[in-house]
């Protein structure tokens, strides 16, 4: 089974809490986590609804893996409907909390409604409770976490909570877990915050014991783990130079967007690098990489601890900051970094603790104050509105200054809480918004590499790396190498790209497995723990079938093929020098093949054999 | 004739002494080809995964007929990802 078949439900409005069983016709149709949660997101709300009114949803939701022996099985997802996108956001993360919520005995929570005042939920095993929420409202994500451990004194409860941001309507805040891990994007922490829900803690101690077929199931997890242990990516690159070890890579074949993706290339990047973070500082001798950390059940450990030197102007009179703390990863320090002109690293791992303190989306938050940095330069805002900050291109102390302001929601905050989209738009410079669907793009010029533009254009929740990570063949070699600047073939890439990792984001597992994993490593652990079929045949069919749901509900939304679309700019404006000089991105050659291979129309509609198909 | 060589993660142990974090100016001979170059620096065919030539991929199997030309630059990671 895997799964514990219940499902908590949360009526904000009403204050209630409520057990009822989990619908297995759809369990078995769309697995767990990011599938199951949108199956019943597209079931029960209307997707043209205000997503910060009480009419959304917020599901927090499990995978059947999750929580279980199987490599990286610690993960959950927040869905909703997006107030950044007005899309279906899914946002997953890592840490302890999800395999907690499973210990505990819950499969998914549902949140509906709003309260009228703040609280959080406390869960206790099969005992949940709304509780008052006034002594954690106002606070950072840090404090809540603190406060939340002191009033329950159990140092095994684990936090999923909002910062400050969140609460200030920022609209692309996180839901921060175990402090330092984000289910980050789309602003699923604003709809949080929307409801007056500020915090869910929980505390397990039921364990995982309805595994299906236990011996199949160690057997088939335990290949899993050698095959990751043996690879040279997750077994050593990983672990000892974590995402960051992208930074020299994208920037030497010529894709490293700079300064609003104005430019291609970053003189810095060396600067903000992996390496650069491992190497000893003058200051005190030691490196910005403390350790490297994994979550729940992970035996990757990708992720990044980090100080900031004690002497940095950013920390030096603040004692609080200058402990270890998670540190930069690679797509938060290219859109800190690189995408604003700044190579201070030490400013950008400080930058990167007060996004996780109080809760936002360095990717956006970095993106959107590079499209304010560019207005800046060009004269479209001025000091009057950014309170007398000189929000110039590559200045550090300009960046921690707004930081600090935005945080607490002073000075310029309002505008920049918008996301670069609203931002340019009030300012009358729309196509300085490097977005699609109105989300930020990550760190992957799509001049520079064909297909990721083809995936970033078509993604369910808006530029997105992490919905069809083509850059792992284009660039990377994984499984094979396909050449940067071929259309070729990319429509097929990206759907392969797209389908199996809307299954692996729906088993409870990390999608950094599949550096190492294919499907032939994934659905044998899903099928020895989950009843049902759960062959590779399946768990690509299944993977299809949640895309297409997703698709259906941005549709219902108001989403068309004209939202399929990259930013002039990317189709334009050619790369100016280097190793991809000349190019820009051919979405127009991809797309329409693009809309072929998925069984859609020329318009990129879904048409009933293709939903017959998928049973949809 | 002079070319660059840039090691990156954990190749950076092959680098000679030298000032710069990952870059190295070396002389070489004449039409030295691609291959031979990484073998100079011990570095297996496994550890050498993506070998750039001026940003450009060169693939494993045209990098014996790969013959370097004045001003080259190549770099050179062990397999690694992120994201």
């Amino acid at each position: 089974m895997s799964w514990t078949r219940k499902i908590l439900r949360v009526d904000l409005s009403k204050g209630t809490c409520t057990s009822e069983p989990l619908n297995m016709e759809w369990a078995n149709q769309y697995l767990g986590q990011r599938g199951l949660a949108s199956k019943y997101l597209t079931e029960e709300v209307d997707p043209k609804c205000d997503a910060l009114g009480p009419d959304n949803k917020m599901i927090m939701a499990t995978g059947p893996l999750t929580g279980t022996m199987a490599s990286t099985g610690g993960r959950y997802s927040v869905i909703c409907k997006s107030p950044l996108t007005g899309a279906i956001a899914c946002s997953n993360s890592g840490g302890f909390f999800g395999a907690e919520l499973k210990f505990a005995g819950w499969d998914m929570i549902i949140f509906e409604g709003k309260s009228d005042k703040p609280v959080y939920l406390l869960i206790q095993d099969d005992k949940a409770e709304l509780r008052p929420g006034d002594g954690i409202w106002g606070k950072s994500a840090w404090e809540t976490d603190d406060i939340l451990h002191q009033t329950h004194q159990d140092p095994q409860l684990r936090v999923a909570c909002v910062g400050r941001t969140a609460e200030h309507g920022c609209l692309y805040s996180a839901v921060m877990n175990d402090k330092h891990r984000a289910a980050g994007r789309s602003g699923v922490g604003t709809v949080m915050a929307s409801k007056n829900l500020k915090a869910v803690a929980v505390r397990g101690t039921g364990g995982i014991g309805n595994i299906n077929d236990a011996k199949a199931f160690m057997a088939a997890t335990n290949d899993g783990k050698a095959v990751l242990a043996e690879n040279a990516v997750t077994g050593q690159g990983l672990p000892a130079y974590g995402t960051q070890v992208l930074m020299n890579v994208i920037n030497g074949v010529g894709a490293l967007p700079a300064r609003n993706m104005r430019d291609v290339g970053f003189e810095g990047a060396e600067n903000i690098s992996a390496e650069a973070m491992a190497e000893p500082r003058k200051s005190d001798g030691r490196p910005n990489l403390t350790t490297n950390g994994a979550c729940f059940s992970c035996t990757i450990a990708c992720g990044r601890i980090s100080t900031v030197d004690p002497t940095h102007f950013s920390v030096k009179d603040k004692p609080e900051y200058q402990g270890a703390s998670g540190g930069l990863e690679y797509e938060a320090a290219w859109a800190l970094g690189a995408d604003t002109g700044v190579d201070d690293l030490d400013a950008l791992t400080y930058i990167n603790f007060l996004c996780n303190e109080d809760g936002m989306d360095p990717i956006t938050y970095g993106a959107t104050v590079a499209a304010a940095m560019e207005m800046f330069e060009d004269g479209t805002i001025t000091t009057k509105e950014t309170g007398g900050i000189e929000l110039k291109f590559g200045s550090a102390e300009a960046f921690v200054a707004i930081t600090e302001q935005f945080v607490t929601g002073e000075g310029f905050a309002a505008d920049l809480g918008m996301g670069s989209k609203r931002l340019c738009e009030k300012y009358g410079k729309p196509d300085l918004s490097m977005t699609v669907k109105g989300q930020e793009f990550p760190a992957y010029d799509p001049r520079g590499i064909q297909g990721i533009g083809l995936a970033y254009a078509t993604s369910n929740r808006g530029a997105c790396h992490l919905r069809g990570y083509t850059i792992a063949s284009e660039v990377l070699g994984i499984p094979v190498k396909t050449e940067m600047n071929d259309t070729d073939g990319k429509a097929e890439l990206v759907k392969a790209f797209q389908d199996a990792t809307a299954l692996v984001d729906s088993a409870g597992l990390c999608v950094f497995t599949t550096f190492a994993w294919g499907m032939d490593n994934i659905a044998p652990q899903i099928d020895a723990a989950c009843e049902g079929d759960w062959s590779v045949e399946n768990c690509l069919e299944t993977g299809e079938r949640i895309w297409n749901m997703e698709r259906l509900f941005n549709e219902a939304a108001g989403f068309t093929a004209d939202d399929d679309k990259l930013p002039k700019r990317l189709l334009k404006e050619v790369i100016k020098h280097g190793p991809t000089e000349g190019q820009v991105n051919r979405l127009g050659e991809m797309l329409p093949k693009y809309y072929e291979v998925r069984g859609w129309t020329a318009d990129g509609k879904i048409p009933d054999e293709t939903r017959q198909r998928l049973s949809l | 004739m002079n070319v660059s060589i840039e090691f990156y993660a954990s190749l950076m142990k092959y680098l000679p002494p030298g000032k710069s974090r990952f870059r190295r100016e070396i002389k070489v001979d004449n039409g030295l080809r691609l291959s031979r170059l990484i073998e100079q620096y011990h570095i297996s065919p496994e550890e050498a995964h993506l070998v750039l030539v001026n940003g450009l991929f060169v693939c494993g199997e045209d990098r014996a007929e790969r013959e370097l030309v004045e001003g080259d630059v190549i770099s050179i990671w062990p397999p690694v990802a992120g994201g």
